[in-house]
């Protein structure tokens, strides 16, 4: 076990390198120079050249990545050439509104998905099992942006129930910052919702189909105790990895609804800087949900490991 | 078609919400398109810093007044020597910075030094480059000496980037602005919004609104949607123009449309072949008709102009007649510049829809002459460095939003690389120049010389629209500078 543990240690170190090396690599060949976009079309060369010393472009690139992955180990994100603050606190900010959101909208996603999902295996063909695959069908095929729209069109405008979308900020209270995330949240979890629930039902329907299933119900147990009881939770493996994807797609991929309800997110971030070449910032964000990713997978393999003693070995 | 559905549902629910109008209150909501990067006016270029703290928070020693004339500001007075090159300004007594120190002498000295500095990042340094020296006479009065006169430097000295900043609050100005305004900072939540509190301190007189916001929201679907929801109180530089009926249509609105500084131009890239015959830049300028641009790209909304000049400036002269919209005229000239077959080029387009939009009608309009354009669409960072620095490209749309930026066509090295060195000792008389009426007849001459050689092909003169609360006063109509003065503005009862 120790040794399978250490393997993927040593696999994840690996990725990090990796990893680290593609990032800066990709961002370092994206045209464009911070110091020009910053002081606009009216700035003199001296000015520039002075800038680019200020910001430290003038390091090699050598010299440059080694600080970069330098900081990072010892927890240093370095300055974000536009915003002038230090990354770290940058990035915290915006988790302070993505990870909650994400979080809110997984709740949801998952508080649609199980019963509709479990609702329509356990009634395989019944109007229930068409009227659920029909709604999240329709579900995945909406765009969820256009759906946002409606949305505040019709809460926020209409019935002024919501604002139109922005961020109070939580010193403001919990409840206010909690509504502020509720339309955001149900326009994510809307086709997230739709996903789950269909795979929730086709692998219910899987392990259904099962021996062992057969052989509990020949033992005497009724179908909802069998399902509820056994098929359930060996359905839920693959419903777990989907979810896990979609957090981490929640987490960076909400851009376009934060740009819809102008969300001050970890996505927009991204796309801001990418803009005005902020390219350290591009850099640390990317790094760290890589890590995050790897190091859910690390958590998932040992996982599997501590399931199934066959993995334990081999490998 | 989705936005079709969505704009139609928005209007019928418009009406529906019609007159639920809500208390007037003592602050207000500002929606703007793009956030400052930090918040020092004094060390980049973007428009939004001086958006949110031009004589908001911080001030200069000049200031702009809503029509673009020059007042005084910190300093309450000045005499200028007969040479025109010493100028000895009196600063206003009693102004303190908002952390409580006072705004002295040594401070214009301080600022002053740091713009012109060796290791100066300041956007415009040029404003500062004919300063020989500043220097203290006492706590209240500043001597700056120029090395040459300078007709402008009254109005160089009311730019943002030319703004009072004190020695001791420097270090955390990016995200702690210390100026001396009628508003001080008090919070920023990045990415989101900036909120300043009135100066209860304040050396002139106080602001009316205790509170502002600025909130950022880049958006046009979401700008629509918090203006209808009245999350925020005024949308300046209002960016979705097709839906302007519905707030027209809307009592709770009004829409402001003002001038800007910014002359649109269909920049030529004058070094590259074959836009370095005059004939060819003239017959690009006859093929392009602005109306048809102005219509189809901003809504009807921009004046068309012939030469890279504002309007609404009293020097101003209408040279549109030099290249009113003529194809067989263009035809002609290319057949005279030995392409009556027409050539290929590229085309460049930055982000703003005044680029984008506009160059897909530019395009066609050139293709019906014989030009065919290659279109790119690119991010300012790109577009600065393909464009700007690297000048590869054949032509480019942009917008020029600095005031009184005539200038440029005096720097050969300048993007669009226009070299004539008649031009060059115009602008360099000119800004030696101090007599009100010469320097008329030098920049009516000068926008003669630039429209007669056809450098750029000159669009039309960007309007500002914004959206604003009926009930809310004294937002300015024209923007002569990139800035938001709140100072006077009210809620009407």
């Amino acid at each position: 076990m120790l040794i399978y543990a250490l393997k993927r240690l040593r696999s994840l170190v690996l990725s990090l390198l990796v990893a680290s090396v593609v990032i800066f690599a990709v961002i370092e060949v994206v045209p464009g120079d911070p110091a020009a976009f910053m002081l606009g079309i009216n700035a003199q060369e001296d000015t520039i050249a002075a800038l680019r010393e200020e910001l430290g472009l003038n390091l090699s690139v050598y010299q440059r990545y080694f600080n970069w992955v330098g900081g990072l180990l010892s927890g240093d994100f370095g300055i974000s050439y536009t915003y002038r603050s230090p990354v770290a606190e940058i990035v915290t900010e915006r988790l302070w509104v993505s990870l909650p959101l994400a979080a809110y909208a997984l709740s949801l996603t998952v508080l649609l998905a199980f019963p509709a999902g479990i609702l329509a295996a356990s009634r395989r063909g019944s109007v229930t099992d068409l009227s659920v695959m029909g709604f999240t069908q329709l579900g995945v095929a909406i765009p969820n942006f256009w759906f946002a729209m409606l949305m505040v069109l019709a809460f926020a405008i209409n019935l002024r129930w919501f604002s139109a979308g922005g961020f109070p900020g939580w010193d403001e209270g919990f409840w206010i910052s909690m509504k502020s995330l509720t339309l955001p949240a149900i326009a994510l979890a809307l086709p997230q919702a739709s996903i789950l629930a269909r795979v929730m039902r086709s692998s219910l329907l899987d392990t259904l189909g099962e021996d062992y299933v057969r052989t509990c119900r020949a033992k005497g147990l009724s179908k909802a105790q069998a399902l509820w009881r056994h098929a359930l939770r060996n359905a839920l493996i693959p419903v777990l990895t989907i979810i896990g994807l979609q957090f981490s797609f929640l987490l960076a991929g909400a851009i376009i609804i934060e740009n819809v309800f102008f969300l001050p997110g970890l996505g927009r971030l991204v796309f801001q800087s990418i803009s005005q070449r902020d390219l350290i910032v591009v850099e640390s964000v990317v790094m760290l949900l890589v890590f995050a990713v790897i190091l859910v997978n690390f958590a998932v393999d040992i996982a599997y490991a501590l399931v199934d003693p066959r993995l334990r070995r081999g490998r | 078609m989705m936005k079709a559905i969505s704009r139609s549902m928005f209007a019928a629910s418009m009406m529906l919400t019609a007159g639920a109008a809500f208390a007037a209150n003592t602050d207000v909501t500002v929606g703007l398109q793009l956030e400052p990067p930090h918040l020092d006016p004094t060390s980049a270029a973007a428009g939004a810093i001086d958006q949110v703290l031009y004589s908001n928070v911080f001030e200069g020693l000049t200031r702009f007044g809503p029509d673009g004339s020059v007042n005084p500001g910190l300093a309450e007075s000045w005499t200028i020597s007969d040479d025109g090159l010493s100028y000895t300004f009196k600063l206003r007594a009693g102004v303190k910075f908002h952390d409580g120190s006072d705004f002295e002498a040594t401070d214009v000295v301080f600022s002053l030094d740091r713009a012109r500095a060796e290791d100066s990042v300041n956007a415009q340094k040029a404003l500062f480059a004919g300063i020989a020296s500043v220097e203290a006479l006492d706590a209240g009065t500043v001597k700056v000496t120029l090395s040459d006169a300078n007709g402008s430097f009254l109005f160089n000295m009311a730019w943002g980037d030319a703004v009072m900043v004190a020695p001791e609050s420097i270090d955390d100005i990016k995200s702690n602005p210390v100026g001396t305004g009628a508003f001080r900072f008090d919070s920023w939540s990045r990415g989101d919004k900036i909120e300043l509190a009135r100066n209860e301190d304040y050396w002139g007189t106080p602001a009316r609104i205790e509170a502002a916001t600025f909130k950022f929201i880049s958006d046009p679907t979401a700008a629509f949607a918090a203006m209808m929801a009245e999350d925020v109180d005024v949308f300046y530089s209002y960016p979705a123009p097709e839906n302007l009926m519905a707030f027209e249509a809307d009592a709770r609105f009004t829409i402001l449309s003002g001038s800007t500084e910014g002359e649109t131009i269909l920049a030529m890239n004058n070094k590259q072949a074959p836009f370095d015959n005059a004939k060819v830049r003239a017959a690009v300028s006859y093929a392009i008709d602005r109306n048809a641009i102005i219509d189809g790209a901003m809504f009807g909304f921009g004046t068309p102009i012939g030469t890279h000049f504002a309007p609404h400036n009293p020097d101003y002269v209408d040279l549109t007649g030099n290249s009113a919209y003529d194809p067989e005229k263009a035809r002609a000239l290319l057949a005279e510049a030995g392409l009556a077959d027409g050539f290929k080029t590229t085309l460049k387009l930055p982000p703003p829809s005044y680029a984008r939009r506009g160059g897909e009608i530019i395009a066609a309009q050139l293709r019906a002459v014989g030009i065919e354009t290659e279109i790119s669409n690119l991010e300012w960072a790109q577009w600065l460095e393909q464009v700007f620095r690297g000048y590869d490209y054949g032509l480019t749309i942009v917008s020029h939003t600095e005031p009184m930026d005539i200038g440029i066509y005096a720097r050969p090295e300048y993007y669009f690389q226009y070299d004539n060195a008649d031009f060059q000792t115009l602008i360099a008389d000119l800004a030696v120049e101090a007599d009100p009426g010469k320097r008329s007849g030098m920049l009516k001459q000068a926008q003669t010389v630039i429209s007669e050689d056809y450098v750029n092909a000159y669009l039309f003169q960007l309007a500002m629209v914004s959206v604003v609360k009926t009930d809310l006063k004294g937002i300015w109509e024209n923007a002569p500078t990139q800035a938001i003065d709140l100072t006077s503005v009210y809620w009407a009862d």
